[in-house]
């Protein structure tokens, strides 16, 4: 059967997806949501930007921008026209075709993550029936980007600010793939569409634990302070994009807002329960919780001071990982014992499972100021 | 089910053209004349605050990160081979939770292993 064919009935194989009565569905649904997406991205994106600047700003008692329209809300807009204008300064003994090719590299995995995530009740691009899978195994693809940026520049703060991502990103990928796991266990399924629809209470309730070891090790891998030793501006420059200038130094700034933007975005729909919620509509909601989950992390970005490497390395191995696996295994048990699930009793559990486990491993390990000995 | 990897993959087209157009619009303007260029070898050196780089770049690194890649590709397996039990921990059952935990603990011997022998620590 064609897909050009006018008759074929796409409904029939994934309902819910796609409104039946459109003509020639498949490509009118794919262009369709193409369009969505990238305006999504993009303009979520600049949003976040000016978003960053003023709630840093406020954080740091100054007022961030305000001169480029009201509130300054077009300095995104002027920074790309100004950027886009820019001499392009290539480095002479760099790798001139691994050099051109890392920006597209690094952002094209992380514009792909958006093709699972469900804006509303079945408006996603494709339906994925392994979506958080395909989600964890495509938003590391990213790093090779970044891997390439620092290697081809000819640049050792480059060089050493690449290996910090990739090792970092080596660290966080198991403490990441293990909290997801708690999740799904819950929904019993991968379906990012299938995991809201099975969140009756927000995942957040039952998953506490879960939802902070995902905060902290998505923070670690999308490279945000606490965790943003790759850029660490006092001791590399700026790392991996030092050499970079004009058009493609932006787009890795786009890569790290767009990754701020997917990690939300994630967050929402895993633990917040998507686009779930009552009286509004379900995308307002759906936007939101991405803006709430996008607030609490600059907080933690004007918050918190930058951890010393061997910090880093010690939080995700030998605390993360194993809070992460305790957790799996203590989600487990408790579906297996309560299949039908009795709500705040669990919820009321597992935050004191929570806490009990965090003043636990604290005490193991104090990763506070001197020499540390973990 | 297939046709919905065809939206992905026609995205993925998309989603390259895109990069590649965002890449390629300064090398358009520049023979419009609005995109300077005007190199110089001072310019096109490597930044390193005003020094001669001394030396190669692409030398030898530690072989920390090597370790850690180790490690890594251990636990990272178990974390893939847990995501299909975890879909149907419901069906499986405590015999499907039994058989996981034997497994769990095969990898954790290792792991603790890795960590007395101080592969983890960052020195």
């Amino acid at each position: 059967m064609s897909l050009f064919d006018p008759g074929l009935n796409l409904s029939a194989y994934y309902p819910g997806t796609l409104p039946p009565e459109w003509p020639g569905g498949y490509w009118i649904h794919w262009g369709v949501f193409v369009v969505i997406i990238l305006a999504f991205v993009l303009l979520m994106a600049m949003g976040f930007i000016w978003l960053e600047r003023r709630e840093v700003g406020r954080f740091q008692a100054r007022l961030g921008p305000n001169r480029v329209g009201p509130f300054g809300v077009l300095q995104p807009v002027a920074d790309a026209i100004k950027v886009l204008t820019k001499e392009d300064i290539i480095p002479a003994k760099g790798d001139k075709l691994v050099y051109w090719l890392a920006p597209v590299v690094a952002f094209v995995p992380v514009l792909m993550v958006f093709a699972v995530v469900p804006f509303q009740d079945g408006a996603l691009l494709a339906d994925l029936n392994i979506g958080i899978l395909y989600v964890v195994a495509i938003s590391s693809v990213s790093v090779v980007g970044v891997f390439m940026a620092g290697w081809s520049s000819n640049n050792k703060y480059s060089l050493l600010g690449a290996m910090r991502a990739v090792s970092q990103l080596v660290s966080y990928e198991i403490p990441l793939g293990l909290s997801i796991l708690g999740v799904v266990v819950l929904a019993g399924s991968l379906s990012l569409n299938s995991i809201v629809e099975a969140q009756h209470i927000p995942f957040i309730l039952l998953q506490p634990l879960g939802f902070l070891i995902y905060m902290a090790a998505a923070a670690a891998e999308i490279n945000r302070t606490p965790f943003d030793l790759l850029e660490a501006d006092s001791e590399i420059v700026a790392g991996f994009h030092t050499e970079y200038s004009g058009m493609k130094f932006a787009l890795f700034y786009l890569v790290e807002y767009c990754e701020v933007l997917a990690v939300s975005v994630i967050v929402t729909t895993l633990f917040l329960a998507g686009w779930k919620g009552p009286l509004l509509p379900p995308l307002l909601w759906f936007l939101i919780k991405v803006f709430g989950v996008f607030t609490v992390i600059v907080w933690v970005r004007a918050t918190v001071p930058r951890l010393r490497v061997d910090q880093v390395m010690a939080f995700a191995w030998k605390c993360l990982l194993p809070l992460a696996l305790i957790n799996l295994l203590i989600t487990g048990i408790q579906v297996l014992v309560w299949p039908e699930v009795l709500p705040w009793a669990v919820v009321f559990l597992n935050l004191a499972i929570m806490v009990v486990l965090i003043l636990l491993w604290s005490k193991f390990f104090k990763l506070g100021g001197g020499r540390v000995e973990v | 089910m297939l046709a919905n990897y065809g939206y992905i993959g026609l995205f993925l087209v998309v989603a390259i053209f895109f990069a590649a157009t965002t890449i390629l619009l300064p090398v358009a303007l520049r023979f419009l004349k609005i995109v300077p260029r005007k190199p110089n070898p001072a310019k096109s050196s490597a930044y390193e605050c005003g020094m001669e780089t001394i030396g190669r770049t692409w030398v030898q690194f530690n072989f920390r990160y090597y370790f850690y890649a180790l490690v890594f590709l251990a636990l990272d397996v178990m974390v893939v081979f847990l995501y299909p039990w975890a879909v149907e921990l419901r069906g499986l059952g405590y015999s499907g939770f039994v058989g996981i935990l034997v497994f769990i603990l095969i990898i954790a011997v290792g792991y603790f292993y890795a960590w007395k022998k101080g592969v983890l620590e960052w020195k």
